[in-house]
């Protein structure tokens, strides 16, 4: 059955639900982020959703500083899922500057300022 | 391509600041001082290269304000990378006979109307939830990636930025003059790890512009003819989080594409003015550009290497780091590349400059772009 809403919606509509599906081309087999109507690899327009594993490893990160008074330091990083695809994200449940590249995260839906985002923990915690 | 159009004019306007100035005042200042340099007046630009941080049709705003109705415009908007990617489209538009006189130009107020960047930027929709400080934690991102795949560091980084501040201070055109050491910028102000304040590059008011004409009419100005040898661009991604490789740029592509255009190789060029947004970016543009090989560039940059009197003279007006940035730089690296060439730079002004790199960066190191200049001897 064709998809009634483009990409990007059903992949929000999935964070609202506490879910990180990821699109996989159904002809070169890889999975693509961001959600797109058509394959960046094989240019293919034949994509089906998948429940990301969650498991991942950060690819690189900054440390922004910022203010205490503001909300202080945080954490900003590319986290690469082992389905092969890399997103921005943040790690929590560890302090900014102990978020190193390699370092082995958990992908679970959070929110920031009340929306639904991809966030990450150290795995194992 | 090669050798077909020359650069015959160069001007800028509003360095450092210029309060009270909006930014089409100082781009329009800025095209009157290189249409003065070339001895043309703006009833003979009938080409127009521009865009601007402001608006949505800005090349459209530009010559409404300068009073032209240009034959062809162009207003590409790649970022910082555009005005030197306005090189290609001018030679092309040039040689079609679309135009005679090309006139690129670009003016920004943003240090005295705002003192920080002004970008009509949004964040990509994948990234702006997680609150990046942008663009500077992308570029720090990449820097934190090249540090830990080739063991790049700080100390490397800071280098980049005391060369450039070492350049800046014989050029009395450059905004930072003072003493910068090592030292200052590794204690500098923290901003996204691993980049200090001293890591980024100015905020400044300026302007920038350049004449071009065909080859064949070149020497008719009273200025030595700049020719444009082989210019090429290249483009990765629009959001970092797309880029492929946060240690390779897409310069390696348009710098391999520019060289072969030009017929020369690395070990030619005399002079390089690189987009230096950031401290990594000159450290990856070297490499990409195949000044040293991947992963070499921390050490190529370092003690003096790329300052006054080291192996190769590298951003000798002082950058984007030192000399101004105007919210897009990629202008002036061609500017002080011509003057280079010309004889007539305003601050070190290096010996037999024949052949000079300009390399323009947009976005976030997203847009590649590199022109290959070249005196009169080299076509």
């Amino acid at each position: 059955m064709p998809e009634m809403q483009g990409p990007d919606k059903v992949f929000r509509d999935g964070l609202a639900k506490g879910q990180i599906n990821l699109q996989q081309c159904d002809d070169c087999e890889r999975f693509i982020f961001f959600p797109r109507v058509l394959c960046p690899h094989c240019k293919g327009s034949s994509l089906t959703w998948r429940a990301a594993s969650g498991d991942g490893t950060v690819h690189t990160t900054t440390t922004v500083r910022r203010k205490p008074e503001r909300g202080g330091d945080y954490n900003v990083c590319m986290v690469e899922l082992a389905e092969g695809v890399r997103l921005m994200s943040r790690v929590d449940d560890i302090s900014p500057d102990g978020v190193k590249i390699g370092l082995a995260v958990t992908a679970f839906v959070g929110e920031i300022d009340g929306v639904p985002a991809v966030l990450c923990k150290p795995a194992g915690a | 391509m090669r050798g077909k159009s020359a650069i015959v004019g160069v001007g800028h306007a509003g360095f450092g600041e210029a309060p009270g100035f909006s930014a089409y005042e100082i781009m329009a200042q800025s095209a009157l001082a290189a249409l003065d340099d070339a001895g043309l007046k703006l009833s003979d630009v009938d080409g127009l290269f521009c865009t601007m941080m402001e608006d949505s049709m800005p090349v459209l705003m530009a010559a409404e304000y300068l009073g032209i109705q240009p034959r062809y415009v162009d207003g590409t908007m790649l970022g910082g990378s555009s005005f030197v990617n306005y090189l290609t489209s001018a030679s092309l538009a040039l040689q079609a006979g679309l135009c005679d006189v090309a006139l690129i130009c670009y003016g920004s107020n943003q240090r005295t109307a705002s003192g920080r960047l002004v970008t009509a930027s949004k964040l990509p929709p994948y990234e702006g939830l997680y609150s990046p400080r942008y663009p500077i934690s992308a570029y720090a991102m990449a820097a934190a990636r090249h540090m830990y795949e080739y063991g790049t560091t700080r100390e490397q980084l800071a280098d980049v930025a005391v060369a450039a501040r070492a350049w800046a201070r014989h050029n009395p055109e450059a905004f930072e003059r003072g003493e910068l050491t090592r030292e200052d910028v590794l204690g500098a102000r923290m901003v996204s790890d691993p980049l200090t304040t001293r890591d980024c590059c100015l905020v400044t008011d300026g302007g920038g512009a350049i004449v071009m004409v065909r080859a064949d009419r070149a020497g008719d100005f009273p200025k030595a003819p700049v020719y444009v040898l082989g210019s090429a661009a290249a483009s990765s991604h629009r959001q970092i989080s797309q880029m492929q490789d946060f240690t390779v740029t897409a310069a390696r592509e348009s710098g391999e594409r520019a060289f072969a255009m030009a017929g020369v190789t690395p070990g030619d060029i005399d002079v390089v003015e690189l987009y230096d947004a950031f401290t990594i970016n000159t450290i990856l543009f070297l490499e990409d550009l195949g000044f040293c090989a991947k992963g070499e560039g921390g050490a190529f940059v370092a003690d003096g290497r790329i300052a006054p009197g080291g192996a190769l003279p590298v951003n000798t007006n002082g950058g984007g780091l030192s000399c101004v940035h105007p919210g897009m730089y990629g202008i002036f690296t061609v500017i002080e590349a011509a003057r280079q060439i010309r004889g007539d730079a305003p601050g070190l002004q290096q010996d037999n400059v024949e052949l000079a790199l300009a390399h323009g960066n947009g976005g976030v190191l997203s847009s590649q772009v590199t022109a290959i200049l070249g005196a009169a001897s080299t076509v």
